[in-house]
């Protein structure tokens, strides 16, 4: 076989191997990745038992402890609904009442249930300290 | 000051338009006066930067509230210290900090190459005229980092309490200086695709650039890291943050880049894959500093709300488009001089580390980006955590440092097998005794921890055999004492040695990685005083509260509220730790109430952390202060009614009297308080690593050695000999 066919046949099978490796990629995120929700829409659909990765605004005057677990209120970024969410452990540092989180939830019951450790708050590079008053 | 400000920064965007103008200008009609002006214009951009950014550094330092981003930004109660720092946290003073490094790198490059690649450098200073001129546009048009309030306040609103950390003080410059510093070897391959010049030259002149970049966001990176752990009570150094991954990305193509440039100085190989990576890395910056700045991957909504979006995504595209236009229409002049000869060579094993490397950035890209791919395709934003990124990344990470330990080991060209068998039979032996020894230990149920540790002997032992037969070859040759002959070894052949000492650091720093995260033993435990938890074998006993009024300038500064825990192992004493969390005052009297407010604020952690060689012991505190709220309301009420009557400064003293009092009695009657506890084997390796890695890229990276010329000469005289002595 001729050199320049032999390395057009070598470049075609590293291309499609690469092609394969992020299609493999791309189809499994897919199925790995978890929707994004806002409260309102969690208020609309959410089943028991599904993965959702809820985002909100922690609403003030909501952040209740009961023991190790910690029940609070997530209200839209910019809306009215809210959805109750109830957490066991410890929690970043800048959470805060009226502060961007995002935490992966359950629906159970009513609530929903925080897995542990799923919890953050909005990049601290963002961060402007409270409104300019 | 502000007036003055603001007039460096519409003059730094007209000489930077100038400029761009006068060097293409200049370049297209072969005027040397006209480029020299382009050139001229560099500098007076980094004049014009430089004193803009010392007013916005002088206005901070000297608390001028009259300024906006001051005010939002620094306080009097901000120590010394940290008011320097405020002035890059805020998104206006970081976009002029972006223009002040880039200016300056780009003068030293002028300086640099200024008897070298003449018909390159014009095209190369107008790229980053072009990126001085996009900034300082910003800084003009978009966001007033000279903005004056019409009536100044007495105090600013501080620096937000988290930032607060040395590490956070030198982070963003380290970031911005690694990409800043990337731009100029971007610059240099755009003005080298313009003219078809894609010799080596363009990549000679800008190596200590690339370097450089590569060392400072390296740092930066590491600085972020640590500040993670150090400072925001949740015990890890790395999430898969969108923030993180955006320095993450140009930093692994970065370094693809500066392997794969050492085959296109060798071979003459690799053109349109070298030109195409530092492209990428370029881009990648500007996307780095764009995400970092916009927050768009925080929810797509923020694009809209952010003034960035628009110009940034603008530019962004035009210079991917530009590039792959550039790249494909100069595909002629960029062939290849040579062929791979085999695919056990060097090139071969820097060509997959290559690949590694840009996977790894890919893999990085998309779960960055998924959300909003997600969002594109199904109209539903989903999202990716850290157990994603991990099952592609931590393979891909083991095989790249496996790959860093046998490309020093393999000559260029073509490898024998002998040859082969001589390098790589000590490191392998190496290997395979660590994995027995590391399975008879019980590190086997964790598979990826040990194929990392094992991977990672086999690259010490790899380095450590290279420095030993450099040295005992010296030796031979200049009879040198052994730390002389190693030192020696070293100095002559830096860039060689320093690499090695990088790969060394990586493999540490790699191992402490994976110990750290496969076994780390963690515990989240509410504990009475008197209560004892057991984090790994370590026993944790929450002793006693406490708490202290810090006073700051004669003012409060914040409220800690801490826990004595004793750390003890198999009965024994180990440590005495004092976690706590410190209260910042809340500016919203209204709304907590002149007692609450000091207890609303923003709070961050101050860790207990005794770190050692083996295992770090970490422990956070969450206090509970909820069972002071009727005291606090009891104290609101109090102080809201007295607030007419009593003068301020007695006012003042009757407060500190009562939170004294208010956190007397948490002392008393304490609550129990939630604490997280880590005991995590090696995390000091993580930093250690980090130290050697940087050591080595200065090493790699100093100025000076012998001018190539004079090593050319020495090389050619070396081989004669070797010939003679061959033919002997």
């Amino acid at each position: 076989m001729d050199p320049s066919r032999k390395r057009r046949i070598r470049l075609i099978v590293a291309l499609t191997a690469a092609i394969c490796l992020a299609g493999a990629l791309m189809v499994t995120t897919f199925s790995a990745a978890s929707p994004e929700r806002i409260p309102s829409q969690l208020v609309a659909s959410a089943e028991p038992g599904k993965t959702y990765k809820l985002g909100g605004k922690v609403v003030d005057g909501s952040i209740k402890r009961e023991g190790d677990t910690m029940v609070f209120r997530v209200r839209d970024p910019k809306g009215r609904a809210t959805v109750p969410v109830s957490y066991t452990g410890a929690v970043p540092d800048p959470f805060r009442e009226g502060r961007e989180v995002i935490v992966t939830v359950k629906k159970h019951g009513n609530t929903f249930v925080g897995e542990r450790d799923s919890l953050v708050t909005k990049c601290p590079s963002k961060f402007q300290n409270e409104q300019k008053s | 000051m502000a007036t003055f400000g603001s007039a460096c920064l519409i003059l730094a965007f007209a000489v930077s338009l100038f400029g761009i103008g006068a060097s293409l200008m200049g370049a297209q009609r072969g005027r040397a006066d006209w480029i020299a002006s382009g050139r001229r214009a560099v500098f007076a951009l980094a004049g014009l930067a430089t004193a803009a950014f010392v007013v916005l550094e002088s206005m901070f330092l000297t608390d001028d509230f009259s300024n906006e981003v001051v005010v939002s930004h620094s306080s009097t109660t901000t120590p010394f210290f940290y008011k320097a720092a405020a002035a890059w946290s805020s998104q206006e003073g970081s976009l002029l900090l972006w223009l002040f490094l880039l200016s300056v790198w780009s003068s030293l490059v002028l300086v640099l190459v200024r008897r070298r690649l003449r018909d390159v450098t014009p095209y190369a200073t107008a790229v980053l005229l072009g990126l001085g001129a996009f900034f300082a546009g910003l800084l003009v048009f978009l966001e007033h980092p000279f903005s004056t309030l019409p009536a100044a306040p007495s105090e600013g609103i501080g620096l937000s309490p988290l930032l607060r950390h040395p590490s956070m003080m030198i982070h963003p410059p380290m970031l911005y200086s690694g990409y800043t510093l990337f731009t100029i070897p971007f610059a240099f391959a755009i003005g080298a695709l313009i003219v078809r010049r894609v010799d080596a030259e363009w990549i000679r002149s800008t190596r200590r650039f690339a370097l450089a970049a590569w060392i400072f966001l390296g740092v930066g990176i590491i600085l972020g890291a640590r500040w993670s752990y150090a400072e925001l009570g949740w015990g890890g150094y790395w999430a898969w943050d969108p923030v993180e991954n955006a320095s993450l990305m140009p930093w692994l193509v970065g370094t693809a880049f500066i392997h794969s440039v050492m085959i296109q100085e060798k071979r003459g190989m690799l053109k349109v894959w070298n030109v195409s990576l530092i492209l990428g890395t370029g881009i990648l910056c500007l996307l780095g500093t764009f995400l970092v700045r916009s927050g768009i991957l925080q929810s797509i909504h923020a694009f809209g709300a952010s003034t960035l979006g628009v110009p940034f995504i603008t530019l962004i595209a035009l210079l991917i488009f530009g590039s792959i236009a550039l790249v494909v229409s100069r595909r002629d002049s960029l062939r290849s001089e040579h062929r791979l000869d085999s695919l056990w060579s060097r090139e071969a094993i820097f060509l997959m580390n290559n690949i590694v490397l840009v996977g790894l950035c890919v893999v990085v890209w998309w779960g960055t980006f998924f959300p909003l791919i997600s969002e594109a395709i199904t109209g539903d934003p989903a999202s990716v955590g850290p157990p994603w990124f991990d099952k592609y990344v931590v393979p891909l990470t083991i095989l790249l440092v496996l790959l860093s330990g046998i490309a020093p080991l393999i000559a260029w060209r073509r490898s024998t097998l002998a040859n082969a068998r001589r390098n790589l039979l000590w490191p392998a032996v190496t290997a395979v005794v660590a994995f027995v020894a590391l399975l008879l230990l019980g590190v086997g149920e964790r598979p990826w921890a040990l194929l990392m540790f094992v991977v990672g002997a086999f690259v010490l032992a790899a380095v450590a055999q290279e420095f030993w037969r450099g040295t005992v070859a010296r030796r031979a040759m200049s009879g040198e004492s052994p730390p002389r002959a190693l030192l020696q070894l070293v100095r002559r052949n830096r860039r060689r040695y320093g690499g090695y000492i990088v790969h060394a650091g990586i493999a540490v720093l790699f191992i402490g990685v994976a110990a750290s995260s496969a076994f780390q033993d963690a515990v989240d435990a509410r504990l009475q005083v008197g209560q004892s938890a057991k984090v790994g074998e370590y026993t944790v006993t929450y002793q006693k509260p406490f708490a202290d009024l810090v006073i700051a300038r004669g003012d409060l500064e914040r409220i800690d509220i801490g826990a004595v825990m004793r750390v003890e192992k198999d009965g024994k004493y180990v440590t005495t730790m004092r976690p706590s969390r410190g209260f910042y005052p809340s500016r919203a009297f209204v709304a907590f109430g002149p007692v609450g407010r000091f207890f609303e604020g923003e709070a961050t952690s101050e860790v207990g952390l005794q770190a050692g060689r083996l295992r770090d012991v970490w422990v956070a505190m969450t206090p509970d202060i909820n069972t002071l709220e009727p005291v606090i309301k009891e104290g609101n009420k109090v102080f809201t009614d007295a607030a007419d009557e009593l003068p301020p400064e007695m006012a003042g003293a009757a407060l500190a009297q009562a939170l004294r009092g208010i956190t007397q009695r948490y002392v008393a009657d304490p609550p129990p308080a939630t604490f997280r506890m880590h005991v995590s084997p090696l995390v000091s390796w993580v930093w250690i690593g980090a130290l050697l890695v940087l050591l080595g890229g200065i090493t790699a990276a100093w100025p000076g050695g012998p001018d190539l010329a004079t090593r050319k000469v020495k090389a050619g005289y070396a081989a004669r000999v070797a010939q003679d002595l061959g033919r002997a």
